[in-house]
């Protein structure tokens, strides 16, 4: 299985392990970068990769292990350093400045000067001329980077690595993951390009097509750990599948075949533009009957929250047709969507669910407080039997609920978002990744209270990362990736690897 | 690829003059005043008005690096009074050295210097609150308001330093020559206000650290991830601003040749109007020095002008207020235009 390459190895990660405060996000990896050469880190959302890219980069320091470069220890005390010995970045997410033009960006923290102060701004506009020029882009370096296409702005931070003359090593984190067909091609010339300068780099991505045209070592990275690693010569996408997953084949939980019920909602041709050009969502279409849990599953930036959000009223700006029990209605705000039935426990639980600095039952009640008005007062009697009634139906671990939301442990708090929407008596609820960030115990209580509500004729539309939990929970599937809907599973077809494909494809 | 971004969206009229609003609303209200008011287009009310308009622009220029590079700065009012404060003190008491047993006079351009040090390091200590001790901005600054104007304050009990002319004897004639003096027949302050205009443009386009103190402004994580040094650059834009501050204090002690502890209170607020009208956007990352003075300039015509017609002074504070949101509503409305327009410039391409 451990091919021994023939290429020269460049840089060298040697058990490195990464712990945070209550994880440990890397366990001791290995991790080895050859010069000329595409060396390929996969896994599944949350196996470490970024982790290591940011080690690598020197933006955070390992908690063990060591770096060599060139055979060689190294110890790597900040970006900037790291980029001093050769090793250079390209984020995920942009790091570039829309307030100033292209040729600013390229050179912006190494600028070249005349006599050690003055800026040397037509040289920086040169050779930005020249790194587009090569890059196959007609951009005019004077361009503010507000005004670019996300996928240009790509463009701009693979063009703005170039201008350091040193590279050795070159991390692309995600680079195709905003640019069109024909700009992912001008990519793929570059990297063949920069491959013949001797230059070694480390690429990041889903997209399991491309990783087998344009890799030529890859690594797997589960659950902080290396699981494989091996020449792309010698693989096939099975191959990457089955060692992100785990396991060859999944049991498919046996979950009784549901009765169809009627239908409660049916989204049609669901479209969100992005603000900077091309698409969040695409000519999205699903159906939810009552009673019935659909998973949403997708990589990161697939789209799903988007999702949840515009059914609840959060893009009003979203094009296509959504019918409520056969009645089309437009989800343009939250305070109508959640009237008409529809509830949605955000991702975020510390940002988006809870007012952090209120109660318990403070932050149950405030979705719901019009139930409580009786003439001109809340009435407090109204909202304790209410809040009484959700902290003994979701098992909430809680004290007094007069006291502070956040003394409540992260599952208690989940189970305190959920009991709030559950409030506003909620058709169909809208689930973001429920399960983040709590521990197994309230786990099993939030998916049992999850099916309950199913049980109930809740219809519950649950996006999550954790493939074993998506599986085990949903009726039916829908996959996302790009913003489009590119499978739908049920039955028989529900299995890790299906979902894994269609995650995947472009 | 080709296709990818054909030039730039067409020159738009609107759009023009929507960017050009600030030198507008400043003639129309040239013209407005001119007809309203007897007396404002001679030379001497149009040099008494820019004298005024030195000042603002002058505190205006600090806070726009202040602001661009995202945070703000409160305290510039205080430390005007400090400064004129400082200045009295070491022209009418000199500096005491007890163990030495006496009392040392410095030449006027000394008092400028330790003056002008004085203030930037008040600004360094607002600086390294906000970096070092990670204070918001705005309440770092808000507790530099109340300490600089306590200790102006507490230097002479509250009292005025008057006649601050100096004496022959002890070498330190002159200092009110720096506000009543001028050059080629245009008053030293607005000379002051060139200067700094003029090398605050050559900062911000043409050297690393104005870009430095946009690309903070404008996202501060990928300025940090660039290996820009974010501390040194906040450091820098509140001393700058302090040093500013320390300048207009010189001013105005000159000018009236007395200082008073309660010299520049609410200053900062024209400063932040300057800095507003001019087009610099509080969130950080836009603003231009040009844009700032102009800002200046219309909140000094249009108070004078209104002083000028004998608009009372609370209705003067009325029209200042609406002038001010307003400008910053047109400057929303204007942004949401260009968004749109980029928009569908790529819609076409």
């Amino acid at each position: 299985m451990h091919a021994q390459p023939s290429a020269e190895l460049c840089l060298q990660a040697k058990g490195i392990t990464k712990r945070y405060p209550g994880t440990v996000a890397l366990d001791n990896v290995d991790f080895e970068v050859y010069r000329g050469k595409v060396n390929v880190l996969i896994g599944e959302n949350g196996a470490g990769k970024s982790t290591l890219m940011k080690i690598i980069a020197g933006i955070e320091q390992p908690t063990e292990g060591e770096l060599r470069m060139n055979g060689r220890p190294v110890k790597l005390a900040g970006t900037r350093d790291a980029a001093a010995k050769g090793i250079g970045i390209i984020h995920q997410e942009l790091n570039l400045f829309p307030n100033m033009t292209i040729a600013q960006n390229m050179f912006i923290g190494r600028e070249h000067t005349r006599y050690g102060m003055l800026l040397d701004h037509d040289r920086h506009v040169e050779k930005t001329r020249d790194i587009l020029r090569q890059l196959e882009c007609d951009l005019d370096p004077h361009t503010p980077v507000s005004r670019l296409k996300v996928g240009q702005q790509q463009i701009v931070e693979i063009a703005k690595t170039l201008t350091q003359s040193e590279m050795q090593v070159l991390i692309m984190d995600e680079p195709t993951s905003s640019l069109s067909t024909a700009e992912v091609e001008v990519l793929f010339k570059l990297i063949r390009d920069l491959k013949a300068k001797g230059l070694a780099i480390i690429y990041i991505s889903h997209r399991l097509e491309e990783i087998m045209r344009i890799g030529d070592y890859i690594t797997v990275l589960r659950d902080g750990k290396l699981v494989a690693r091996d020449e792309i010569a010698n693989i096939d996408i099975p191959w990457i599948v089955r060692n992100m997953v785990g396991h060859d084949q999944v049991l498919s939980t046996n979950r009784p075949k549901r009765q169809p019920t009627e239908e409660v909602l049916r989204v049609e041709n669901l479209t969100l533009r992005s603000p900077e050009g091309g698409f969040i969502l695409k000519d999205v279409s699903f159906s939810l009957q009552k009673g019935e849990i659909v998973g949403i599953y997708g990589l990161m930036g697939a789209g799903r929250t988007e999702l949840l959000e515009t059914l609840m009223g959060l893009h009003p700006e979203a094009e296509g047709a959504v019918y409520l029990e056969g009645k089309p209605i437009k989800p343009t705000s939250v305070r109508n969507q959640i009237d008409r039935g529809f509830a949605l426990v955000p991702e975020d639980r510390q940002r988006q669910g809870l007012v952090q600095p209120l109660s318990i039952a403070k932050n149950m009640t405030l979705s719901s407080l019009g139930k409580y008005f009786r003439r001109l007062f809340l009435s407090s009697k109204l909202e304790n039997s209410s809040i009484a009634r959700m902290i003994q139906n979701l098992y909430i671990k809680a004290p007094d609920p007069k006291l502070p939301v956040l003394s409540l442990s992260g599952g208690n708090q989940q189970k305190v978002v959920i009991g709030k929407y559950l409030l506003t008596d909620p058709k169909i609820l809208l689930l973001d990744e429920p399960s983040r960030g709590i521990d197994v115990g309230a786990k099993a209580d939030v998916f049992n209270i999850i099916r309950q509500l199913a049980a109930e004729r809740v219809s519950i539309l649950l996006v999550s990362s954790e493939l074993k939990e998506i599986l085990a929970y949903s009726d039916r599937v829908i996959v996302l990736s790009g913003g489009r809907l590119t499978g739908e599973f049920q039955d028989d077809q529900l299995t890790e690897n299906n979902l894994v494909n269609a995650s995947s494809k472009k | 690829m080709r296709q990818l971004f054909k030039g730039r969206p067409g020159p738009d009229i609107g759009l023009l003059l929507l960017k050009a609003r600030t030198f507008i609303a400043l003639i129309v209200l040239v013209v407005v005043f001119s007809f309203l008011a007897p007396n404002f287009l001679s030379v001497q009310s149009l040099i008494l008005i820019a004298k005024h308009v030195a000042l603002y622009a002058i505190l205006g220029i600090g806070m726009t690096y202040v602001i661009v590079s995202g945070g703000i700065d409160l305290s510039v009012g205080s430390i005007v009074g400090l400064s004129g404060m400082i200045a009295g003190w070491l022209i009418v008491e000199g500096l005491v050295l007890p163990m030495f047993g006496v009392i040392v006079y410095f030449s006027v351009p000394v008092i400028i210097l330790i003056v002008l040090l004085a203030g930037t390091l008040v600004g360094g200590i607002n600086g390294i609150l906000v970096t070092k001790f990670k204070v918001a901005p705005f309440i770092a600054t808000l507790g530099m308001l109340y300490a600089a104007r306590g200790v102006a304050m507490l230097s002479s009990g509250g009292k005025t330093f008057p006649n601050l002319v100096g004496s022959p004897e002890l070498g330190n004639t002159g200092f009110p020559a720096l506000g009543a003096g001028s050059f080629l027949g245009i008053p030293y302050v607005i000379w002051i206000m060139i200067l700094f205009g003029v090398f605050s443009v050559y900062l911000f386009k043409k050297t690393p650290l104005g870009w430095h103190i946009f690309a903070v402004g404008g996202n501060e994580r990928a300025a940090e991830l660039s290996g820009i040094r974010i501390n040194r650059v906040k450091i820098f834009v509140y001393m700058f601003s302090g040093f500013c501050s320390a300048m207009v204090g010189l001013i105005v002690s000159s000018q009236l040749v007395a200082s008073h502890p309660a010299t520049g209170e609410t200053w900062e607020l024209n400063a932040i109007a300057a800095a507003v009208l001019g087009g610099t956007s509080l969130a950080g990352g836009r603003g231009s020095i040009g844009g700032t003075i102009l800002g200046a300039f219309v909140i000094g015509v249009l108070s004078d002008g209104m002083v000028m017609m004998g608009v009372s002074e609370f209705w003067q504070m009325v029209i200042k207020g609406l002038v001010i949101v307003l400008a910053v509503i047109v400057d929303q409305y204007q942004r949401n235009l260009q968004s749109k327009h980029v928009l569908a410039s790529r819609a076409a391409a």
